[in-house]
């Protein structure tokens, strides 16, 4: 991936359309080019190219043995990935669906995020796990969950989410070069929606927190499709005079506070905004933290807008389930009310 | 539990009757080439490597009663299953314990004295597995059957690197996973069976049947003989008579040899009997009877292979000279575990990732920030 960097000069860009779905499967191409040492293994991702496609094409150009069509078994991916790991390999592992990441749970969190602390630094674990997650799908039970939390309260292990297209290129491309494990949540409601991708460099390092939208009044904050949802209500706010700053999360652990607490101190206000249930999750040590290092910034509590404390509902009352622009702009209210 | 199919072509392969004599039974017969190729001075490094993990394994139970150690677990009575399993082994191979192979590690060459560290309190793992003088002898792995896939998808890897299967027995690999009757149990190492089998890696499972799952019996975790389990999952797998060295030995070198010459995996099982408890934290009294004991003590393997290597014409100097050396061996064991010291508080924070992280680097400057300020300095 460097190639493409020095090959232009720093003023250049080189500009491409794509939806999530592709940028990730040319962020995939480009590390598997760039490393030998990199394969994927997963549920249906090679003759079929993945469930969502991500993979399509790739078991042409690498071959069955970088593209690897595994026995129905998630615990069996994460765990075969963790002694692929030990002879020297990079596997990036596939979770068809977020609700069957469990199966394979125990290996990440029992093995997988505790075994370079045990192997006391003399091996690296590279592994990386994405996980299509979230809602707006219309799915049924187990397709449609935000299992973020979990992962993110594990020591060992690094979680990241992307927004854009142009984040998915790249951080797909940074976590795989990471030397530990990431788990890798993909918001599979924006799969297909283009956005202008800029192959001659990321954005930010793949552990940045970044403003996505400039405002004054409130900060919002999100990671994932949820960030989509955050400056639909920046637009709505806007037109009733509210200046809405957004904050891209892009790392769910570790959180790089610096932008955020930046943000907040300008606005003195932050909603945090998440399709998750809401109780012990990412958002609330969010607001926790903000609460802590921002507290007389602050001119009002940070507010949770979350999924309800349920399990994720019948597709037909997800729209109810799932935050959308006008509880973010409620929660908004609330804010500038005190 | 009647194994109503058992006939006596199935019969675990035996060379050693329970009084030390050399009787192979028919199912030995594939295999005697095997015990051919072993000569006198081999037959006593592993008896001598036995011997010295038996009193290694008594002292260290010993310095867990004496408050040295957090706890213990024994592996008396499967010296047999993993000292001659050990010995199939070339340098080349990887190996996947449990957590009782502490004489596979001595085998492949690992300091006991980190098994100590362990169970001490002073380390997760202990040694490097990387390191070339620890013989490819991986990290104990406490959670029953999760080192089965590890050990699948490394030997994944071998394959890939086309490191095994090129007829080269002196560059190709192979994987051995130990695990425990109470383990196939778990998905887990289902699971590996399913893999292995699919990408016909180069590995041995070697199960350790022996008997008891802490409190539970083999009965409770299978209807069938379980190396039958192996043959359901399209692994060739045969049962052994674990307590017999030259068993454990010769059915592990031709499985593992298939294995690495590109044959797909194996599955041995070794019957053999957990002597001591679970750990030091069980009481085996109190599910287990004094009679079954007493059966088992009656075939333990380390005066089995004494009375086979006598009749072959070993000196009572050599038995002495290998009792005074196990002597050395656990006193020095006492001495190295009362040096050993707790490490720092560092070691929480060290190597949780490999790459930098603000959260525990910033957790250790608060820790020790934190501590400076407690009058008196630090409290540690």
């Amino acid at each position: 991936m460097t190639e493409t960097t020095t090959a232009h000069a720093p003023t250049t860009t080189e500009l491409a359309t794509m939806p999530m779905a592709k940028a990730l499967n040319a962020g995939l191409a480009a590390a598997m080019a760039a490393d030998e040492r990199v394969l994927l293994m997963g549920e249906d991702i090679g003759t079929l190219g993945g469930v969502f496609r991500v993979t399509e094409g790739l078991k042409n150009t690498f071959g069955e043995n970088r593209v690897i069509d595994t026995p129905l078994a998630e615990s069996g991916i994460v765990g075969t990935a963790i002694g692929l790991a030990m002879r020297g390999y990079r596997p990036v592992c596939e979770i068809q669906f977020d609700g069957f990441i469990f199966p394979g749970f125990d290996q990440i969190t029992t093995q997988l995020a505790k075994l370079t602390n045990r192997h006391e630094g003399n091996q690296a674990f590279p592994v990386v796990i994405r996980v299509p997650y979230g809602g707006h799908i219309g799915a049924v039970e187990h397709h449609q969950e935000s299992p973020e939390a979990y992962f993110a309260h594990t020591p060992g292990l690094r979680s990241v989410s992307p927004s854009t297209p142009h984040d998915a290129y790249w951080m797909i491309q940074e976590a795989i070069a990471a030397n530990d494990p990431v788990m890798f949540f993909e918001p599979k409601s924006r799969y297909w929606q283009k956005g202008a991708v800029d192959l001659s460099a990321p954005a930010v390092p793949l552990h940045s927190s970044r403003v996505v939208r400039p405002g004054s009044d409130v900060t919002v904050l999100a990671h994932g499709a949820m960030v989509s949802v955050l400056l639909q209500a920046a637009e709505l706010a806007a037109a009733e005079d509210i200046s809405l700053e957004v904050v891209d999360l892009r790392s769910i652990a570790p959180v790089d506070y610096a932008p955020i607490l930046e943000s907040v101190r300008k606005t003195g206000r932050l909603v945090v905004a998440q399709e998750a249930p809401g109780s012990v999750s990412v958002g609330s040590e969010i607001a926790a933290t903000v609460a802590e290092r921002a507290f007389y910034s602050l001119e009002a509590p940070v507010l949770r807008v979350s999924g309800f404390d349920v399990p994720f509902p019948p597709a037909k009352l997800e729209g109810i389930y799932l935050p959308d622009a006008d509880r973010i702009l409620e929660a908004v209210d609330r804010a500038l009310a005190y | 539990m009647t194994d109503v199919t058992r006939t006596v072509a199935d019969a675990p392969v035996q060379f050693l009757a329970p009084d030390g004599t050399f009787a192979p039974n028919a199912a030995a017969e594939e295999y005697a080439a095997f015990v051919d190729g072993l000569d006198d001075a081999a037959l006593q490094r592993m008896f001598r490597d036995m011997a010295l993990v038996r009193a290694f394994d008594v002292e260290a139970g010993n310095l867990q009663r004496q408050g040295q150690l957090a706890l213990w677990v024994p592996s008396h009575g499967q010296e047999a299953a993993q000292v001659g399993s050990a010995y199939a082994m070339r340098p080349q191979d990887h190996v996947f314990p449990s957590y009782r192979e502490h004489a596979v590690g001595l085998v492949r060459g690992i300091d006991l004295m980190n098994v100590i560290r362990l169970l001490r309190g002073l380390t997760h793992g202990g040694w490097d597995p990387k390191d070339p003088r620890n013989g490819n002898f991986h990290l104990y792995t406490l959670v029953i059957g999760s080192q089965a896939l590890h050990a699948t998808g490394y030997a994944m890897g071998i394959a890939l690197d086309g490191a095994s299967g090129t007829g080269d027995p002196e560059s190709d690999q192979a994987v051995v996973a130990y695990f425990g009757d109470g383990a196939t149990s778990q998905g887990d190492v289902s699971e590996a069976f399913v893999f292995a089998a699919s990408y016909q890696t180069p590995q041995v499972f070697f199960l350790q049947n022996n008997h008891w799952a802490i409190s539970v019996p083999v009965s409770r975790q299978s209807r069938t003989p379980l190396y039958r389990r192996g043959e359901g999952f399209g692994i060739p797998s045969v049962q052994i008579d674990g307590n017999d060295v030259l068993a454990s030995y010769a059915v592990t070198a031709k499985n593992l040899d298939e294995a690495r010459g590109g044959g797909g995996p194996r599955l041995v099982e070794a019957l053999t009997y957990r002597v001591g408890a679970h750990t030091t934290s069980d009481d085996p009294t109190k599910y287990r009877t004094d009679d079954e004991l007493a059966s088992w003590v009656a075939r333990d393997p380390i005066v089995r292979f004494r009375a086979y290597l006598a009749g072959r014409g070993a000196s009572d100097e050599f038995f002495a000279g290998i009792t005074a050396e196990t002597k050395d061996f656990a006193a020095d064991t006492r001495r190295r575990t009362l040096a050993l010291e707790s490490p720092p508080a560092e070691l929480m924070f060290e190597n949780v990732y490999t790459d930098e992280h603000p959260l525990t680097a910033e957790q250790f400057e608060w820790l020790e920030r934190y501590e400076e300020s407690l009058e008196g300095g630090d409290a540690r």
